[in-house]
């Protein structure tokens, strides 16, 4: 495979997705577009099908019914992948167990011989120093916390360099810190590459810090879609009780 | 069992399709074969040892009886390298190494690692099951080849060594170099190469399709290991038979 050169972001479309499994329908006729180069988080309690419809947005699952477009054209288009960068960060890091560190970060890099070695060895050290885990090469991930773990999938995501990142609860596990430095290399990578960034999260903070757009989902269904302070604005009963839900009784 | 069939000729005719690019993946490559191979040496030639040792102990007393005693050597060496070590060997290699290939790329998938060499467009038939099966299916039979030796070196010595049969080494192995012919080699080794392919295959095919956590990859184990005996056992039959017709 040659290396994709495009460094321009990519325009996502979701057209009536709908997907089930077994008599369970998770995501009923989902649509929405993502701007070239905007940060869209996707918000929602756990079960709403979040996840899933990020599956799909990757090219992993198949829908029943409905499009999903990169740039127009369909996801699982022949040669689309050679032509458009995209990365995904998974909720567990889904780090390769039986390589290192460093192994894991520069994955994509060797597999595709896009880099001598040497470049390669320079790369992974600068993104794992980027993400806060310099020198830690030569670790496995069976020694590395789930937040390290994390923080290792994204250093392996921005080796990519995506046109398109796609992150499933960036900050789950993590402390407040890290969180917020999660955070802020998400705005960064966007800043440094212009890639389109789609977020799922129900992380209010980092929905709200982040965000250009955020869509509510509940259930399968969108439920609110617009710019945080459009959000904070909602009617909506669902929306308004995820958005100001704390721990203190109700009255 | 027989439902998936159609997924592992599937599979099979999919890491065909990416031989030209063993070379590249020669390392992993390296990695398995070592895992198939010095890994289950020592295994190999102790079970073979046995066989061959106990496939002398029931046939000799009865030939000796029958004043056939200067036939054992050619009966042992013919039943151990054509028919008893490709499948014991096979069996062995099911259990040891199909079943660690089903557990590692079982985990694998229910721990999203296969997702994520998709989405990093790499594709998981390349990376893990291509150099799986090309280690095994060069490893198995290499395997064979220290089984058919040791075995038959395990027969020659319960010959010798046993009161009943009572057939000298010397004879013992004159015999079986007068008898076995490198065609009678050969036809073990095209079995096993056959039974390596079916061991590869269905370990990987098991392995991709795990779903749910630990008991999930215990399954696939489990399916793993049987499916590839079981295939091996009626494949046999009709290798067997395809094999004596060619020799005819």
């Amino acid at each position: 495979m040659s290396a994709p050169t495009n460094h321009e972001s990519v325009r996502v479309e979701v057209r009536g997705l709908r997907k089930s499994f077994a008599d369970h329908e998770v995501l009923r006729g989902v649509s929405f577009t993502v701007e070239r180069g905007e940060i869209f988080v996707l918000m929602g309690p756990s079960g709403s099908g979040k996840s899933v419809l990020l599956k799909h947005i990757i090219g992993l699952e198949e829908p029943d019914a409905g499009e999903l477009l990169l740039e127009g054209q369909g996801i699982h288009t022949e040669g689309l992948r050679d032509r458009y960068r995209m990365a995904m960060v998974f909720q567990s890091g889904a780090l390769l167990n039986s390589l290192t560190v460093g192994e894991n970060v520069g994955l994509y890099l060797r597999e595709h011989r896009l880099r001598p070695e040497p470049d390669i060895r320079r790369i992974i050290a600068e993104k794992l120093d980027i993400v806060g885990l310099k020198g830690t090469e030569e670790k496995i991930p069976a020694e590395l916390s789930g937040g390290m773990k994390k923080r290792v999938a994204l250093a392996r995501a921005l080796v990519i360099e995506p046109q398109l990142i796609l992150y499933d609860e960036p900050t789950s596990e993590l402390d407040p810190l890290i969180a917020i430095t999660i955070g802020q290399e998400i705005l960064a990578l966007r800043e440094r590459t212009h890639a389109t960034s789609i977020v799922v999260t129900h992380d209010r903070d980092l929905a709200f810090g982040i965000a250009d757009r955020i869509a509510m989902i509940a259930d399968g269904e969108i439920l609110e879609i617009g710019r945080p302070e459009d959000l904070r604005r909602s009617q909506h009963p669902l929306v308004r009780k995820f958005l100001t839900a704390d721990f203190k009784p109700k009255p | 069992m027989f439902r998936d069939i159609g997924g592992l000729v599937l599979l099979f005719w999919r890491t065909l399709q990416a031989l030209p690019l063993a070379f590249r993946h020669r390392r992993k490559v390296l990695e398995q074969f070592y895992e198939v191979g010095l890994g289950s040496l020592l295994m190999v030639c102790i079970l073979s040892f046995f066989i061959g040792g106990v496939l002398a102990l029931e046939i000799g007393p009865v030939m000796v009886e029958r004043g056939l005693a200067n036939y054992l050597g050619g009966i042992v060496g013919l039943g151990l390298c054509r028919e008893l070590a490709p499948v014991l060997m096979a069996v062995l290699i099911a259990g040891r190494i199909g079943s660690a290939m089903a557990a590692e790329i079982g985990s694998m998938a229910v721990y999203q690692e296969i997702d994520a060499l998709r989405t990093m467009n790499i594709n998981p038939i390349h990376y893990l099951v291509l150099p799986r099966i090309i280690a095994i299916a060069v490893g198995l039979p290499m395997l064979l080849i220290f089984a058919d030796l040791v075995g038959w070196m395990g027969g020659a010595l319960v010959c010798s060594t046993n009161q009943q049969v009572a057939v000298g080494m010397q004879s013992f192995l004159s015999n079986l170099r007068s008898t076995v012919e490198i065609q009678d080699v050969f036809h073990g080794l095209i079995k096993t190469f056959v039974f390596a392919l079916i061991i590869g295959t269905v370990s990987c095919h098991q392995g991709l399709a795990t779903i749910g956590g630990p008991r999930g990859i215990g399954r696939t184990v489990t399916k793993a290991v049987v499916n590839s005996i079981v295939l091996i056992l009626i494949l046999d039959y009709f290798l067997t038979h395809l094999l004596v017709q060619i020799e005819k």
